[in-house]
């Protein structure tokens, strides 16, 4: 008596996954709502260990999604919902179709609607997972947010995404964790560090919008819905951590009157506009005792008894004291043509005030006619009746100091001046990567800041315009150095001139050469040396591994020559340049 | 009222002249007959706006004052905005029109010019008393056909009596040009389609047609702002405005809103019908709460341990500044590649760029596109674990002991044997290791004293009857006390005395084969093989040495002695059955081993101490054992063709070459497959070679290069061999794709010997 015989594909890989057509018959699904119950409920494809096995045999190219998976999707509640809406588009259209008005208007009053509280619970049981998973929420919800009016996107989504984003913002502002920004060409790059957890996001340049054509709003629009609720509620924690009301409110509401450009407004959205101007602080819950709760100080690992490195906790604490505040005392004003809110959120963040002519936007509060105005925000080269009481400076200074971490000398950035390059704070450099020579510069100084922090680290501000002086006087003394090498160059040279003259002349008479001994480069030969045996052991790595090695090679060599690659071009631009100043000072 | 409806107007601007049109149609009857009716005020429309258009750059260009004060007096500002919109609108059909002109021609596509509203033609001022704007022009009567079928007529229709309408004459362009500098009034000349004529229009026209495109009244007169006659105010008046009595209906109650009163009150009372809540705002608001409690532990589910979280978007370079350091910048060139490539392969998603201010910073295009494809790989993408390997490729490398440490072997080139003219394919050294036969395609065989590189000796061969003149392969007697050398030459191996070194052995030598002779006959009736025959002293060949010749049935491409130098094998790969013959000189008798050909064979050699041959064919070794006269191994060499092969000292290892650029090693103890596959060279393997005392071998390849290893046996039999490459010796130059063709070691100095193609033997020491 043989054991029965078992069929193939009955067990394992083969009825653990199914395929995304048999999946939508199975939930009774348009591909649309499965699509969008995906997306919802974090649902994604895998890919098996074994193509074939699990597709009975065949090759054909499918998308798998988990049989666990779609049973769990089975179960949710959300799908009634669809179905729901379902029915209500089809009770509609006959209404529309009927003309019957009054049906329509019901029916449209008791349109389904669904929540996602429970989806978000599922998805991210704790706080953190939310937190781990926000950057392509933020981004998102950014991009939603300055999105213009359309007949794209439903102005639903978009204001939903703004209000949120604003309220986002403000927590950022009033715990002062933005750590890091950058000005790219696809957008400007923020990251913030709340609650350990490294945050990314990107917002777009908020100018001369196109939509594209081969997009699909329909899924983003899907994902917004998604992402509005979570950071919903990720807010509303956020602002509960550091006891703030949510939602959130102003700490001066009624007071402020109502400006010319706030006339025709209501009061709700006067309110929303006064929120998104970001220049004024929120009110806390507990009235007073709010700000100190605020600047808490976390020690992380007290518990370590390694002493080096509650130190070194010790000294990134320090720092980062330092950095949120930053631009404290302050006072900016920013000039029409610079990015607004970008700039607001930045300064502020960093313990800055800030204003802006009251007919830019709502929210100004102090006129540029203002004494104690630090420093104006010009992004022309030229401006009309300065004030000599403050700097003007380009916006990029203001980003290249917070990836400083220090308020940087403001030469280079006045208004009309070549910007040095911004350079990207989310590059670090492993072994062998180029690194510009202005990044090279910057590591060098903060190492060296770093040894002599303790010092200079309270009279920062009066110490910036003597360093400046310091440096103008430095650098004309080095030109003046310069010069007189030169002439002893010069005079070097002539000297070897006359001597080879001197040469040819002996030359001519018949003589014997003293011998030169053969140049014998013991380090250069002990180098080839090794360089061939370390190519005769490769030719004894196993076939097995040979091309692992091999392939980690080449990725080295590629790395290499592009280093390599942008190194020489630096030279080139380098040595162009000078010979151009050169000439410059000829002609002068 | 005043600038919100203008500006709601603007886009719709003839909208607003087609109603004038149609409500000043409707009070003529005759008109609604015309099909062609929505079309008509939109074309003339056009004219006019074409017209005055160019009527105002026209204006604009010359600085006429006439026409500003023409605006001034009409009483209309046409703010700057409206003008330039105008202006840049109209440029294009101001050109159409001009071209029209030029060409003279009434375009097909104005057709259905019947109605001029503001045409004056100079010829009958006392029509345009009577004639209001809306009426048809009664100058053509031809009706409401296309013009351009009177194109090729010298008339254009006819007149009320029934008169022909002629043409006007037209001058050319240059006419044109001339009337266009010279007459001031150009500018607001338009022609009449229907009759052709040139009519100059008046302030007053151009007045209205202004009003017409700002959307004004045409009538620059008419008041505007009229005081509003408040008629039916919301004060009660004692005098009512209608004094109908009222109908019945508005005071009786409504029968049938009685019965769907009734019925709204039942399905209350009954609860079919629920009334509507009023919304509130916070319902539709959404309204957050504290989702994830302080004290809350997460549950930990299953699900939520299998989740593979998305990889977080890869973060900004230096490049993607909006003001990168210059190296970052692409050049032209690399830009022009980066737009050739498919998008998939580009490394940068984008083209870095510089500007100068932050100002000038546009949006990026391609900003929804990326973050869609996000979302895309958010939930369309298949997600699976992968195990990120950190290895240190120094790792990889196995450990073995520096080539310093396993000396000696040959490091250096020392001398160089130049002396052939062709391509030298063989080399030999005689056993005390002082003397090295070469032999090379230009039929020479070249004696050297190897201390010196000297040649001693030179010996060409004559061709005649032996036809190839090549030199394929030279073996000298391994046996100390014999100085013989044999040749293979196309047909026939020679064996040589070369009369170097000692001579007592060179006689010895001598006197042995001499005194030679046949004893037994038996061989008779056996098949002869291959034919013996000795020269005689008195032979011209006997002073260059030549004893003997073996004259085969097929060309020889091989021959090999064995180890006491009494035997020797010769390899002919086209001989089938008798492709390897083994000769005994003693006896001078040639038997054939092999009864049935098992490929073509590439080499044999003897086995150094017992009695085993090896046979080399296309991609197996065999192992004969001569006395059992049997098979006793078969090794799988896993290579294509096998070139050359060699035998280790012990006889119990073996390396094989083979023209797909490998070497092999077996150990013929634990295995018919290689113990170790060499893949050093980058062609195919020539040669190879073993030290006989060193623990040396070598091989010799088309890539111009010998490789020399160190191949370590132990004598215990469970440790394996030790192969470790000490020494790429290079020095051979490449002619004709070949490199190096063989290579010899030093039978007692660690020195190797290698020819090659470019007609040099190289000594490397």
């Amino acid at each position: 008596m043989g054991r029965e015989r078992r069929k193939k594909y009955e067990k394992g890989e083969a009825t653990a996954f199914m395929s995304r057509n048999q999946a939508i018959n199975k939930l009774q699904l348009t591909l649309a709502d499965f699509r969008r119950l995906c997306i919802l409920k974090g649902i994604y494809p895998h890919e098996p260990k074994h193509k074939k096995r699990v597709n009975k045999g065949s090759t054909v190219h499918k998308t798998y999604y988990l049989v666990k998976d779609i049973n769990f999707l089975a179960h949710e509640p959300i799908i009634n919902k669809f179905r729901e809406f379902k029915h209500f588009v089809r009770r509609l259209k006959k209404a529309i179709n009927k003309r019957n008005k009054d049906a329509e208007q019901r029916i449209r009053n008791n349109k389904p609607k669904y929540k996602l509280d429970h989806i978000v619970r599922e998805r991210y049981p704790s706080f953190q997972d939310a937190l781990g998973d926000l950057d392509d929420c933020l981004s998102m919800c950014f991009l939603f947010g300055t999105m213009p009016q359309g007949a794209r996107v439903h102005m639903e989504y978009i204001n939903h995404a703004r209000k949120l984003t604003v309220e986002f913002m403000h927590y950022i502002i009033a715990s002062k964790s933005l750590r890091k920004v950058f000005i790219s060409i696809k957008g400007i790059y923020f990251q913030a560090e709340v609650m350990g957890q490294q945050l990314t996001w990107v917002v777009p340049h908020g100018l001369g919008y196109q939509h594209p054509d081969d997009v699909d709003y329909r899924v983003m629009q899907t994902f917004v819905e998604f992402y509005t609720t979570l950071l919903g509620f990720i807010n509303f924690k956020l602002y509960h951590s550091i006891n703030l009301h949510y939602p959130p409110k102003l700490e001066l509401d009624a007071a402020t009157p109502v400006d010319e450009n706030e006339e025709n407004m209501t009061e709700k959205e006067r309110y929303q506009e006064r929120l998104s101007a970001l220049s004024q602080t929120l009110r806390s819950l507990d009235e007073g005792g709010g700000e100190e709760e605020v600047q808490l100080d976390e020690f992380p690992a007290v518990e370590t008894d390694d002493p080096d490195r509650v130190e070194k906790a010790k000294v990134e604490a320090e720092k980062i004291k330092k950095l949120q505040n930053l631009f404290k005392g302050l006072k900016f004003f920013l000039n029409r043509e610079v990015p607004r809110e970008t700039l607001v959120f930045i300064i502020r963040s960093f313990g800055g005030d800030v204003s802006w002519h009251k007919s830019v936007a709502v929210g100004a509060t102090y006129p540029e006619s203002d004494e104690s105005i630090t420093h104006q925000i010009v992004d022309r080269p030229q401006t009309k009746n300065q004030y000599l009481s403050r700097y003007y400076v380009q916006p990029q200074w203001v980003f290249d100091c917070v990836n400083n971490t220090s308020l940087l000398p403001m030469e280079s950035y006045f208004p009309g001046a070549t910007l040095p390059p911004h350079l990207s704070p989310f590059v670090e450099e492993a072994e062998g990567d180029y690194v510009p020579p202005e990044r090279q510069a910057l590591i060098n100084r903060q190492l060296g800041l770093q040894e002599d922090s303790g010092v200079e680290e309270d009279e920062e501000g009066s110490e910036d315009e003597e360093e400046d002086e310091e440096e103008e006087e430095e650098e004309e003394s080095e030109e003046e150095e310069e010069e007189p090498e030169k002439g002893r160059g010069k005079r070097k040279r002539k000297h070897e001139t006359e001597a080879a003259t001197a040469d040819q002349a002996k030359k001519l008479n018949m003589s014997v050469e003293a011998g030169a001994p053969e140049n014998f480069n013991v380090e250069q030969k002990l180098q080839r040396q090794t360089m061939e045996e370390r190519r005769l052991a490769e030719m004894m790595i196993p076939k097995k591994k040979k091309r692992l090695y091999d392939k980690i090679m080449f990725a080295k060599k590629k790395k290499n020559q592009e280093t390599r690659k942008l190194k020489e071009k630096r030279e080139a631009i380098e040595t162009q340049k000078k010979s151009e100043s050169k000439k410059k000072k000829k002609k002068q | 009222m005043s600038s919100k409806s203008r500006s709601k107007r603007k886009p719709d601007q003839f909208d607003f002249v087609d109603k004038g049109v149609n409500d000043s149609d409707s009070s003529e009857s005759e008109e609604s007959v015309y099909s062609g009716l929505e079309e008509e005020p939109d074309t003339s429309e056009e004219d006019q706006e074409q017209s005055s258009n160019q009527s105002d750059n026209d204006s604009s260009d010359n600085d006429d004052d006439e026409d500003i004060t023409l605006d001034d007096k009409s009483g209309l500002e046409l703010s700057t905005e409206q003008r330039k919109e105008l202006s840049t609108a109209s440029d294009d059909e101001l050109n159409e029109i001009n071209d029209q002109r030029y060409t003279g021609n009434v375009k097909s596509q104005n057709r259905k010019q019947q109605k001029q509203i503001t045409v004056k033609t100079a010829d009958r001022p006392d029509e345009y008393d009577y004639d209001s704007s809306d009426e048809e022009d009664i100058r053509n009567t031809v009706g409401n056909i296309p013009l351009e079928w009177y194109r090729e007529y010298p008339h254009i229709g006819y007149d009320i009596e029934g008169n022909r309408l002629l043409k006007p004459e037209k001058g050319d362009q240059l006419d044109e040009f001339l009337n266009k500098m010279d007459n001031p009034n150009y500018w607001r000349t338009v022609t009449n389609k229907m009759t052709g004529q040139n009519v100059v229009l008046s302030k007053e026209d151009l007045g209205l047609i202004q009003n017409l495109q700002s959307s004004k009244h045409p009538d620059s007169m008419a008041e505007n702002y009229q005081p509003w006659i408040d008629f039916f105010t919301h004060e009660k008046m004692i005098h009512p405005v209608t004094n109908h009595p009222q109908h019945k209906r508005s005071f009786i109650p409504s029968k049938w809103e009685k019965l769907k009163v009734g019925q709204m009150v039942h399905a209350l009372k009954m609860g079919w019908m629920k009334p509507t809540k009023a919304k509130t705002e916070e319902e539709e608001e959404e309204n957050f709460y504290m989702l994830w409690k302080e004290d809350e532990e997460s549950e930990i589910t299953r699900r939520y341990r299998a989740h593979l979280p998305a990889p977080k978007m890869p973060l900004p370079s230096h490049a993607e500044s909006y003001n990168p350091p210059p190296e970052y910048l692409l050049t032209k060139e690399e830009e022009e590649k980066w737009q050739n490539m498919e998008p998939e392969e580009r490394r940068m998603n984008f083209l870095p760029q510089k500007y100068p201010s932050l100002r000038l910073v546009p949006a990026y295009k391609r900003f929804i596109n990326e973050r869609f494809e996000r979302c895309l790989d958010l939930y369309l993408c298949p997600r699976k674990p992968k195990i990120r390997m950190n290895i240190n490729p120094e790792d990889l490398i196995p450990k073995l002991p520096k080539p310093r440490d396993l000396q000696p072997f040959p490091t250096a080139q020392a001398i160089v044997y130049r002396g052939h003219s062709d391509i030298v394919r063989t080399i030999s050294v005689d056993p005390t290791g002082q003397w090295l036969v070469s032999g090379s395609d230009d039929g020479s065989v070249r004696f050297w004293e190897v201390s010196t590189g000297r040649c001693m000796k030179s010996i060409t061969m004559e061709t005649g009857s032996l036809g190839n003149m090549c030199i394929r392969s030279v073996a000298w007697n391994p046996h100390p006390d014999v100085s013989l050398v044999a040749i293979a030459m196309g047909q026939t191996v020679i064996l040589v005395n070369p009369g170097l070194g000692d001579k007592m052995v060179t006689n010895n030598t001598d006197n042995v084969l001499h005194s030679f002779s046949p004893t037994e006959e038996e061989s008779m009736g056996k098949k002869v093989y291959a034919d013996w025959s000795s020269i005689d002293t008195s032979d011209k060949r006997f002073e260059n040495g030549f004893r003997l010749l073996l004259q085969h049935p097929k060309e020889v491409s091989q021959v090999t002695w064995h180890g006491r130098g009494d035997y020797f094998a010769s390899v002919m790969p086209k001989g089938d059955s008798m492709s390897v013959l083994i000769h005994q000189l003693s006896r001078r008798r040639s038997q054939n081993p092999f009864n049935k050909s098992k490929g073509m064979v590439q080499c044999v050699l003897f086995h150094p101490v017992r009695p085993f041959l090896f046979v080399a064919t296309q991609r197996y070794v065999r192992v004969y054992n001569l006395l059992k006269q049997e098979l006793s191994k078969k090794l799988m060499t896993n290579c294509k063709w096998v070139s050359s092969m060699a035998v280790h000292s012990g006889g119990d290892n073996i390396i094989i070459g083979s023209y797909d650029c490998r070497l092999s090693w077996f150990d013929l103890d634990v295995s018919t497959k290689p113990y170790q596959t060499l893949r050093h060279h980058k062609r195919a393997v020539r040669a190879v070679n073993y030290h006989r005392k060193y623990p040396l071998f070598a091989s010799a390849s088309d890539d111009g290069t010998v490789i020399v290893c160190h191949g370590m046996v132990y004598n215990d039999l469970l440790k394996n061999p030790l192969i470790v490459p000490v020494k790429i010796l290079k020095g051979h130059a490449i002619s004709h794709d070949l490199g190096v063709l063989d290579c010899v070691f030093h039978p007692s100095q660690p020195w190797v010997f290698s020819c090659g193609a470019d007609t040099t033997i190289r000594l490397f020491t």
